[in-house]
């Protein structure tokens, strides 16, 4: 099946021309169909694509395929093709985007169905789709980078789909803005990487920069730009205020790309990289504690959040968080499972979170919802299974990637455990909140909302359910030694890995150190699910306005918006208006102004000259002839 | 006549520059001070003359006969000049019962 490997983004891209161009007369049914079509069968061939690399692995082969489609440019030296690599990597980006794709363009034709602009909402899905495939296909940096681009684009498009309400287009806005500052450095990585390598094609970058000496200072300042790249997209800090706005979109556009694929796309360009950033053991460091730090905040600050979106969008902030943690302390395999399990799980509790939206009437603040177990019973225990899985508990899905992280961060530095282990607690602790405020205690809505309670539709539902088995199953993909498994992922993903792991080994933890380990997480998260039955069920503690110190810091997000109002945005504004007024009016407008007003000046003054009286003008003619002539004397 | 032109023939170049001068500057002042059009289109007639009378005491001094060709065609030219002059100037009387120059204070801004 590897000859179809062009058809894989071909077919979204058609589903986008097609249902753009036809938005408006195609019927509802035929575009929603058409739209998932599109991705599932993108998906069955992903499907073959990966299983002939799968069986290329177990045969001990490296499984690398390349196909070129055309050469797209040649300038000089720099001979750029469009080239689709599939590896073990990106067949398995290739099924998490088509597949988790598919479910949730399903999803969506449920959730969207009273929409005005159904049509150019899969139209922009489909096309999302394309261009994530692109990336994560592409056997260079400069189409990665286009597929980058273009899933910012989308991104943009969707946070600002409803485009009429202006708080949702200045988060649309925002995001493309913050993104633009990573895509800077992105570009300027690609500079250097042609300036160093003389080519931006992966394999020949990476056969090179193995014999760069560590701590290189070309690979340093690549991999620091790639770096800043990755926190626009993935947003980290500095650059992850934009995440949590960007839910202004419909929730299938948060589940599918502020959530599973495209956040994560920082994760792949760092894990495709690999190489340049182990021989970078500075920006490895700064990527640990980066990570760290977004990953605390984060969850700190999804501890106060009323609104259940931006609860899931600062939980998704600090998981991504754990996963540049796991790439910065080299567990690259780890931090790649856990882009695989949390696409399943926080994909699962987005969409959760949109099936109680659209049964609570568009309500959003989890403090008027309450007692919905009964009404939403899909709902309520696919978005259990969920919680689970992301707060760390065996055996689902989130327990075994999240510990492969931490285990690894221990083995770097116990401090980096025990951070990671705070944000896990917070993790836990936010998760379980959400789900007690939602589905537990009295409903606190309106009548009316009361009365329109409903569980959703099959297509909304079944791609929960299916994604509620994923969450549940995915951890065994790589379940860890110490627990008696093969490190099946890992095995797989080795060839990608292979030269890194060749410089810095991958630390040796004594099985004992990682059960105890284990455990302590384990029973850290179910204490602290307890603490918030205990806070939300037991006491029925309903977050009221009134917040006081650290409550009040963390609902706030840290004030980091308004601390960046007032660093960055303020001063902008300032200085353009200062600009504005000095620059702009007086100085440039006064000057064309002041040409033009100095000679109309100068001709309304001096055609009082022309008094009408032909003497005068007789006597200024032959003044103007005895002067020439005095002038001719002087200069002879 | 012969008496004459060879009299005529030892007057000095510096004279006749000089008269030419005289003649010209009354011109100009004639054109300068007067407002009556038709003194002053007899003021141009002078410098117009002085001009010719100048090309020709050149073209004698020189022995070069293009200097007398010159002076037809000037005084072909004022001749036209005069004409379409003299009909402005009649065109100027019927409109404004006046040859006063200053009738014509309507040639500005």
């Amino acid at each position: 099946m590897l000859a179809f490997i062009w058809l894989i983004p071909l077919l979204p891209l058609l589903g986008f021309i097609i249902n753009g161009l036809g938005q408006r007369s195609f019927s509802k049914s035929f575009i929603g169909i058409l739209a998932s079509g599109a991705v599932f069968a993108s998906f069955i061939l992903s499907v073959a694509v990966f299983s002939d690399v799968w069986s290329a692995r177990q045969a001990g082969e490296e499984a690398v395929f390349t196909q070129e489609i055309f050469e797209w440019f040649a300038v000089g030296d720099l001979q750029v093709s469009l080239t689709f690599l599939v590896d073990p990597l990106s067949s398995i980006m290739l099924l998490i985007i088509t597949g988790i794709g598919f479910l949730i363009h399903l999803y969506a034709i449920g959730y969207m169905k009273h929409d005005a602009g159904f049509g150019k909402f899969f139209a922009y899905l489909n096309l999302f789709i394309f261009f994530m495939l692109l990336l994560v296909l592409g056997s260079n940096y400069l189409v990665l980078f286009i597929g980058w681009e273009g899933v910012g684009l989308c991104s943009y498009l969707l946070i600002g789909f409803w485009y009429t309400n202006p708080r949702y287009a200045s988060a649309a806005k925002k995001a493309f803005v913050m993104n633009r500052i990573g895509d800077l450095g992105f570009l300027l990585a690609l500079f250097f990487i042609f300036g160093t390598f003389g080519t931006l094609e992966y394999a020949g970058i990476f056969s090179a920069a193995k014999d760069f000496p560590m701590g290189d200072i070309t690979l340093l300042t690549i991999t620091l730009l790639l770096f800043i790249a990755a926190t626009g997209k993935s947003a980290q800090i500095p650059l992850f205020t934009w995440l949590p706005d960007a839910m202004a979109g419909p929730t299938p556009v948060s589940a599918l790309i502020h959530a599973a694929t495209m956040v994560t796309a920082g994760i792949y360009l760092i894990a495709r990289s690999n190489i340049l950033f182990t021989l970078s053991p500075i920006t490895l460091q700064l990527i640990t504690i980066i990570g760290l730090a977004t990953a605390l905040l984060g969850a700190i600050i999804a501890l106060t959040q009323t609104d259940i979106k931006k609860v899931l969008a600062y939980s998704t902030v600090s998981q991504l968080g754990y996963m540049f943690v796991g790439l910065g302390v080299g567990a690259f395999t780890g931090a790649f499972f856990h882009v695989i399990t949390h696409a399943f799980f926080k994909a699962l509790l987005f969409l959760g979170a949109g099936s109680v939206i659209h049964a609570m009437s568009d309500e959003q603040d989890m403090r008027k919802m309450g007692a919905l177990k009964k009404s939403l019973p899909i709902t309520f225990s696919t978005m259990l299974i969920g919680t689970i899985a992301i707060a760390g508990i065996p055996p689902f899905s989130g327990f075994f990637s999240k510990d492969e992280i931490l285990a690894y961060a221990y083995a770097a530095h116990p401090i980096y455990w025990v951070l990671g282990f705070l944000a896990a607690l917070c993790t836990a602790f936010y998760m379980f909140r959400l789900i007690f405020l939602t589905f537990y205690g009295s409903f606190r809505g309106t009548a009316s909302q009361q009365e329109h309670l409903h569980e959703s539709p099959a297509s909304m539902t079944i791609p929960l359910i299916i994604l509620a088995i994923l969450a549940m199953v995915g951890g065994f993909l790589n379940v860890p030694e110490a627990l008696g498994g093969g490190h099946a992922l890992a095995n797989f993903l080795a060839p990608i890995f292979a030269d890194s792991a060749a410089i810095k080994a991958a630390p040796t933890i004594a099985h004992s150190t990682e059960y105890l380990l284990m455990g302590v997480s384990v029973v850290g998260a179910l204490v602290m699910a307890g603490y918030a039955y205990f806070l939300f069920v037991k006491k029925a503690d309903i977050p009221s306005e009134e917040r006081s110190g650290m409550a009040k810091l963390s609902y706030h997000k840290f004030y980091i918006d308004e601390l960046y109002d007032w660093l960055l945005v303020n001063p902008l504004k300032w200085s353009s208006q200062v600009f504005y007024t000095v620059v702009e009016r007086l100085g440039i407008d006064g000057l064309v102004n002041g040409i033009g007003r100095g000679i109309g000046g100068a001709g309304r003054t001096v055609r009082l000259l022309q008094s009408g009286y032909i003497t005068f003008y007789l006597f200024m003619m032959v003044l103007g002839v005895i002067l020439l002539f005095v002038y001719g004397l002087v200069s002879i | 006549m012969e008496n004459i032109v060879q009299n005529l023939q030892t007057v000095p170049l510096n004279h006749y520059i000089l008269f030419s001068t005289l003649i010209f500057s009354i011109g100009v002042i004639g054109v300068l001070i007067r407002r009556n059009m038709i003194i002053m289109m007899m003021s141009i007639e002078l410098m117009l003359n002085a001009v010719n009378l100048l090309l020709a005491a050149f073209s004698v001094h020189h022995g070069d006969s293009s200097g007398q060709v010159f002076v037809f065609f000037i005084m072909a030219l004022a001749a036209a000049e005069v004409a379409v002059g003299l009909a402005i100037i009649i065109m100027v009387y019927r409109n404004t019962k006046s040859v006063d120059i200053d009738a014509l204070n309507k040639l500005r801004w």
